[in-house]
């Protein structure tokens, strides 16, 4: 099917966009690579009179470190740039490395992170670790700039904590310490994931574990069991011996996920890929 | 009832296609597919899944493999785009194309066109890849005919022996 039929504009300036969206209201909706959007637009899902494209605004582009070396990645970065940025890969090779397989290709090269974190799609890798990482967005609203932490980003399905009139304008990861590592391990049979896990393993004094699951839930969703258990394990486990001591407590978190059946499996089936993929996920940070 | 009454100005897109300029004046919600197979007579890109899975609409923008059933055609403004009548010179075809028939890695050949501009586009990024590589690639390349022995079988011994394709 084709598209109702829209006026695009093509702002070249955050203060443009957000203005032209103050005017158009609840008949515009932001535009940037279209693997979301386009899609609804075409089924019909959803209907805007207005599109307003965001890829020629300067502000949102970009993958920088910042003074303080946090990890500043724009809102227009697609997964294929965040995939090959040489910053991410040396700072964050665990993120790095999922999005390389984020869906096809042709999704990575069009599909911008800012795009799949502000349509709030349950079925999506980059928020889970995201919120693994302690990652916060910096949204810009006719109100001015605000933050939000990555976790209390995803309110539910489609649902995000960026009000109609803001725009996300970049993803800030806070610099990682030299014994922290990440891995993210998915499954799925279509090009979504029906449940992905991020860890993020600290050996760094505390021991730290950082352990969500994704796209199981309608937002991603802490495993604190397993936390709570790795902060408890002494130093110098290996990887087989430190998921030994931790499987039992992501059981009982997994048990505890709300999910139910669908398309990507059962519920059953889903809580229990959560074990095997965070068993996979903690393995890959620790070897 | 007409969802928008006001008259919608059309967009003049001009882009390199297949190595010539197009200009084409567009509404801005026309998908680059429709411009490219209704308007510009291009049949070689096809429609089959139309939310950017299958790979049949695949074309290249500015070298990069971009779905055109989920591609606003303004968005080609000032790009060069590449679609399967424009890998052949002549009657030379691509050693892309050349590989392929060589292996027999087409049945329909419905998928082929978008395989073969995926693989292209391949090659420009990986000199000399892995199969590993090349299913990681082209993971988002759907055939449903050959079971894909056929197209791998093509696209590595074109990496591994690229004389004979030239």
């Amino acid at each position: 099917m084709r598209p109702k039929r829209f006026f695009l504009h093509r702002p070249k300036s955050l203060d443009e966009a957000l203005a032209l969206k103050v005017r158009h209201g609840d008949a515009a909706a932001f535009h940037a690579g279209g693997t979301e959007l386009l899609v609804a637009l075409k089924a019909h899902v959803l209907r805007y009179e207005h599109v307003i494209d965001l890829k020629q605004v300067d502000e949102l582009k970009g993958v920088r470190l910042d003074v303080d070396h946090t990890i500043v990645i724009g809102a227009l970065a697609t997964h294929d740039t965040i995939a090959n940025h040489p910053i991410v890969r040396e700072c964050l090779p665990g993120y790095a490395e999922l999005s390389e397989n984020v869906a096809n290709i042709r999704v990575r090269v069009a599909g911008t992170l800012g795009g799949v974190l502000c349509f709030g799609e349950p079925h999506a890798d980059a928020p889970t670790m995201l919120s693994a990482l302690d990652a916060w967005v910096v949204l810009a609203g006719p109100r001015g700039t605000r933050e939000v932490p990555s976790r209390d980003f995803h309110l539910g399905e489609f649902t995000t904590a960026r009000d109609e009139d803001e725009i996300l304008v970049s993803i800030n990861i806070a610099p990682q310490s030299t014994g922290t590592r990440s891995a993210y391990r998915a499954f799925g049979h279509t090009e979504r994931p029906a449940v992905g896990v991020a860890a993020v393993w600290s050996t760094d004094n505390p021991q730290r574990l950082s352990l969500w699951a994704g796209a199981i839930s309608s937002r991603p969703v802490r495993l604190a069991r397993a936390e709570q258990a790795a902060s408890a394990l002494p130093d110098g486990l290996d990887a087989e011996q430190t998921w030994r001591r931790l499987k039992e407590a992501v059981a009982a978190d997994a048990a505890s996920i709300e999910t139910h059946d669908d398309l990507h499996g059962g519920a059953d089936y889903k809580r229990h890929l959560v074990s095997v993929l965070a068993g996979r996920a903690i393995k890959a940070c620790i070897s | 009832m007409s969802h928008i009454d006001q008259e919608i100005p059309l967009i003049r897109v001009d882009f390199k296609l297949n190595g010539a300029h197009a200009s084409v004046e567009v509404e801005p919600c026309e998908m680059l597919i429709d411009v490219l197979r209704d308007r510009l007579h291009l049949k070689g890109t096809k429609r089959s899944c139309d939310v950017q899975v299958c790979g049949a609409c695949t074309v290249l923008v500015d070298g990069k493999p971009t779905s055109s059933c989920t591609t606003l055609c303004a968005d080609a403004q000032d790009r060069e785009v590449t679609t399967i009548e424009g890998l052949a010179q002549g009657n030379q075809l691509d050693p892309v194309q050349r590989a392929f028939i060589a292996h027999g890695a087409l049945q329909c050949g419905f998928c082929t066109p978008g395989m073969i501009l995926a693989v292209k586009s391949m090659l420009a990024r990986y000199a000399n890849p892995s199969e590993e590589t090349v299913r990681h690639y082209l993971r988002g390349n759907i055939c449903r005919c050959t079971g894909y022995v056929k197209i791998l079988e093509a696209i590595m011994d074109l990496v591994h022996n690229p004389s004979k394709y030239q």
